[in-house]
């Protein structure tokens, strides 16, 4: 059986990567990309200690994370339409209205 | 099926109903202001359940005890206030939709879930379904490229946010195989590990995108300004609260053995939001964006309550946010009365002369200026006073004095409001004011509030230590 923490390390892996693409792209969807990344990295996690313990919140946790990140993709995706009928641009460092 | 079961959640289902019953109105009725009203009546409604709510359901899932229906009531106040000054703010913006105001009760319905959650997988959805809100609400005005911007950049970080937030779930869980609040403090049995300095972290963190404690505060002001005027006012209260609410919860219960541990953290990020939200505001003349830096800094000190901790330092931390939500409110709606068709109002030099041509409007915003700062006999002094006397009683006098100070810099720019109003002379042609009798009901509700909170604080004092029981 393959230990709890190859799993965990996984998730881990994810979730940094999802991260490092968060914070180093500029493009809107590429950013909204690694979030998902992130999500799934704590999915990962979230399903094996699940399994591991023998206790089902961690799945219940996961579900929700699912439905969640649905809707906030229905959102995300919505403002950035909203944002790109007024200036067609998905680069970050094209939209900047306000500074100070 | 037993009734009792969830009498505790009856005021949440009672929210998300009408909530849903607004949407469908929205259809029929073609007068929206007449749907602000409707959202008005459904508080009321929800407010009549909340006394008969006391207990704790779904396996200590939720719970519904003093502390969290003191947090609701501030809740119901900025979503009234925020109607209010949101009806005739709406025509202004060409955005007039009833969903705005379905949004906002779904908001306040995920804060409510927020302040009750007593299990983590509940209190993540309540933040989710309360940050979902705000994001659309914060790109309500669609034309408006500066508004879709403070929508994206709030969606992109309130949503990294929330995933940093699940990962220190997951820690939790994994240390303690539970996600109960209460479980956790009597699984961890104090046991200070790694992991959980990480788990802390993480937390921290969250919740500090949320409440906007520096250095997690860069959403902050671009999203403050961008968005409709009337949803900075209804976000920088109630998200706000709801966030301290949150952390209040888990960190004076679940993780309360390692009180010594996160106390340092928040110490350092406290004194920095302080710093970074006083001293950069001096340099704003957007009066949007330097109400933004100042809801960083009153962050900054309401955290003080949290560190001192006990029933004193929570009470403090609860009641000061109270005070915070009509002031804050109250200058934001002056904002808006200065939002005119082809006047955006939102500049400093839109204040020169302020009290030559409308002197009701500058006398409030006086007092709202002077209630930021924390001068008597505003409400503003009554809870930073209570706030810096719980740091003292709890040791932490120097923290009480270096917020002294920085609230001494901040008079600075809250008094050049002021100064622009009375000792400037004003340009051309006055422009007219945008009232309205509801906007007029809330600079009402606001201004008395704020000096009766000034003048005779006591029972509003004694009502947050009863919460805390």
């Amino acid at each position: 059986m393959v230990p709890l923490h190859w799993y965990l390390w996984l998730g881990s892996l994810v979730f940094c990567i999802g991260m490092f693409g968060f914070l180093t792209r500029r493009n809107v969807i590429i950013m909204f990309l690694s979030i998902e990344l992130m999500l799934n990295g704590v999915n990962i996690s979230l399903v094996a200690l699940s399994h591991y313990m023998q206790d089902l919140r961690g799945q219940v946790l996961t579900l929700f994370v699912i439905a969640v990140a649905a809707a906030e993709a229905a959102i995300g995706l919505a403002i950035v339409i909203a944002l790109f009928r007024n200036k067609p641009t998905t680069h970050l460092d094209e939209i900047k209205e306000m500074k100070g | 099926m037993d009734i009792t079961i969830i009498k505790p959640i009856l005021p949440e289902i009672v929210m998300a109903a009408l909530a849903c019953v607004v949407l469908i109105l929205e259809l029929f009725i073609h007068k929206k202001e007449t749907i602000g009203v409707f959202a008005i009546l459904a508080v009321a409604a929800v407010s009549y359940v909340i006394p008969q709510s006391f207990g704790s359901a779904f396996n200590g899932m939720f719970i519904s005890d003093g502390y969290s229906v003191f947090f609701k009531f501030i809740f119901f106040i900025n979503l009234i206030l925020a109607v209010l000054i949101s009806i005739r703010y709406l025509k202004i913006e060409r955005s007039e939709f009833g969903e705005y105001y379905s949004l906002m009760m779904f908001a306040t319905l995920g804060m409510m879930i927020m302040a009750s959650a007593t299990d983590l997988i509940v209190l993540y959805l309540g933040l989710e379904l309360m940050a979902l809100s705000t994001y659309i609400l914060a790109g309500f005005i669609r034309h408006d490229r500066r508004s879709n911007e403070a929508a994206l950049k709030y969606f992109f970080l309130g949503a990294f946010s929330s995933a940093i937030l699940l990962y220190g779930i997951t820690m939790i869980y994994a240390l303690t195989g539970t996600t109960n609040i209460l479980a956790i403090a009597s699984q961890l049995q104090g046991k200070m590990t790694t992991q959980l300095i990480l788990a802390i972290v993480f937390l921290v963190v969250a919740f500090g995108f949320k409440i906007a404690l520096a250095p997690f505060h860069m959403w902050t002001p671009d999203v403050y300004e961008g968005a409709p005027t009337s949803i900075t006012a209804f976000m920088s209260v109630g998200p706000k609260a709801a966030a301290f609410a949150a952390l209040g919860r888990v960190f004076t219960t679940g993780l309360i053995d390692f009180a010594p541990d996160w106390r340092g953290i928040l110490i350092a990020l406290s004194i920095l939001t302080m710093a970074v939200g006083n001293i950069l505001a001096i340099q704003q003349s957007n009066i949007k964006r330097m109400l933004a830096y100042s809801s960083i800094a009153h962050a900054g000190y309401a955290v003080i309550g949290v560190i001192a901790g006990g029933a004193e330092g929570l009470s403090a931390m609860m009641n000061y946010l109270f005070i915070y939500a009509f002031m804050n409110i109250g200058a934001f709606a002056v904002v808006i009365m200065l939002r005119v068709e082809g006047v955006k109002g939102e500049e400093l030099e839109h204040y020169r002369g302020l009290a030559k041509t409308h002197p009701l409007a500058a006398v409030l915003m006086l007092i709202f200026m002077f209630s930021l700062t924390g001068i008597p006999p505003t409400g503003g002094f009554i809870g930073k006073f209570y706030l810096f006397k719980a740091a003292v009683g709890a040791g932490y006098a120097w923290l009480a004095v270096v917020a002294v100070v920085f609230s001494v810099i901040s008079a600075y720019f809250y008094l050049r409001v002021v100064m622009y109003m009375y000792m400037h002379e004003p340009e051309g042609e006055p422009a007219a004011l945008a009232t309205s009798t509801p906007l007029g009901l809330a600079l009402l509700i606001t201004t008395i509030m704020v000096i009766v909170l000034g003048v005779y604080p006591s029972p509003f004092l004694a009502f947050a230590r009863l919460a805390i029981g």
